[in-house]
């Protein structure tokens, strides 16, 4: 309960920022000039230490033993994507998902391989804020967490519930070895991303514009499933003839 | 003499018609040819993103409409920019945009595409063609969508989006401040300077 105490302030304190913040324009990002900062370290931070080490992992292991690691943390998160997928009323989704689990964990050798995928149970994308966005929460002003990157009010909630919800953090007890096993899986999940960032470089004016507005599209293209309803400020964009 | 010219248009269309390649075909055809290219390819497959800009030029670029996609980007400023400035944006637009995508084209590895079957009817004018790819390293496929409208030319593209994130609508935003702050010129001179500074490609190595 400490923690939810201290989740609370975090976001009074983000939020009493918000009023001496100037915003940049954007009504979705109030809080901009903090969130700028943010970004501005973790940018660092990704830089000096995550990239690096991502990068050495990526040359130091081969190709199927990096799958088989980012699998094995793929099918532990599919545990809590099936409890959000029933958190929808997605029932059935929730037993796909599950058989998933079980599958991969036996057949796929405790989830090194992917082995429901195969046979057509593909991977999801379910967390706790998506399940929020599902109920009706909305987002909330954009938010920058330090070291963990983009997010809003309602998924920075719905992140510290994930936290909760880990396997990893409900199972291992000893500190040390949870911290690495956390360490594995942000290298592991930063080398699947390295091609990504490098065409991020090349595409943005102004990156931290264009992650924002990159991953607004992308979590709200997640709470519905990939299908969003079509948004209604296209009246600029008429077929030309 | 009428009723002649009706019959020639009656016999014309069909043809016309048929010479129109359907749009999800069309996007399968350039993806295999573009996918084989690089194939072959081992100056793009080293990193070269000279060569894979050169590939996307001539196979990709004609299938696009980059005045739609910069007026999309541009939003309501589209309408207070000149004919001139209009012209600038989609070309530079255009520059950016094949340099990004030639940045992940020399990250292609053999990815497996899935097409969904398309969902239009025949009179349709706009439809949105709807890939799956398999990524190497994450069980997760990556959605792409097409966005596409039929023209004269046959179908174009106006809009990808990936995973949800449209390619163009995600500059609007910093293409609405650029414009606050600097005005149209000013925007055109940063997609301008944005072009230059990675005409110095990181070529032939990686």
């Amino acid at each position: 309960m400490t923690e939810v105490k201290r989740l609370c302030a975090a976001l009074l304190l983000a939020g009493s920022l918000a009023g001496c913040a100037t915003s940049g324009g954007n009504p979705a990002d109030p809080l901009e000039r903090v969130n700028r900062a943010v970004f501005a370290f973790n940018d660092a931070a990704d830089k000096v230490v995550l990239t690096p080490v991502a990068k050495g992992y990526r040359a130091v292991l081969p190709g199927f033993l990096r799958t088989g690691v980012s699998n094995f943390f793929s099918n532990l998160e599919d545990v809590w994507v099936s409890v959000n997928d029933v958190l929808q009323g997605k029932f059935q989704e929730g037993l796909e998902d599950a058989t998933r689990v079980l599958f991969n964990s036996t057949f796929g050798i405790a989830g090194l391989f992917d082995f429901a995928s195969d046979v057509g149970l593909p991977k999801r994308n379910e967390d706790f804020g998506q399940t929020l966005g599902w109920w009706g929460v909305t987002s909330g002003p954009y938010l920058v967490l330090p070291f963990f990157g983009p997010s809003s009010f309602r998924d920075g909630f719905g992140f510290f519930v994930d936290g909760k919800a880990d396997p990893v953090y409900r199972v291992v007890d000893d500190v040390p070895l949870r911290n690495s096993i956390y360490a594995t899986r942000a290298i592991s999940n930063r080398a699947n991303l390295l091609d990504a960032s490098s065409v991020l470089e090349q595409a943005a004016l102004d990156r931290y514009a264009f992650v924002r507005d990159a991953w607004l599209q992308r979590r709200r293209n997640l709470v519905y499933d990939g299908n969003p309803p079509r948004e209604k400020d296209d009246a600029d964009d008429e077929p030309t003839k | 003499m009428k009723t002649t010219l009706c019959l020639c248009f009656a016999l014309l269309a069909p043809v016309a018609q048929a010479q129109t390649v359907a749009p999800d075909v069309l996007v399968k055809t350039i993806t295999d040819e573009v996918a084989a290219a690089i194939k072959k390819d081992k100056d793009i497959q080293a990193g070269d993103t000279g060569k894979a800009a050169e590939l996307i030029e001539v196979k990709i670029v004609p299938h696009f409409n980059f005045t739609r996609m910069a007026r999309i980007a541009m939003a309501r400023n589209w309408r207070s920019a000149t004919p001139e400035q209009q012209k600038q944006l989609a070309s530079e637009f255009k520059t950016l945009l094949v340099r990004t995508y030639s940045t992940a084209l020399v990250n292609y590895r053999e990815q497996r595409i899935d097409y969904k079957p398309l969902r239009a009817k025949s009179d349709d004018t706009e439809v949105t063609v709807k890939s799956e790819v398999k990524q190497s390293g994450s069980s997760q496929p990556v959605s792409i969508d097409y966005e596409m409208e039929k023209t004269d030319n046959g179908w174009k593209v106006y809009d990808v989006k990936v995973g949800g994130v449209s390619l163009v609508t995600t500059y609007r935003d910093t293409f609405a401040s650029e414009v606050r702050e600097r005005g149209i010129d000013g925007l055109i001179k940063s997609l301008a300077a944005k072009n230059r500074e990675t005409d110095r490609p990181r070529a032939g190595k990686s």
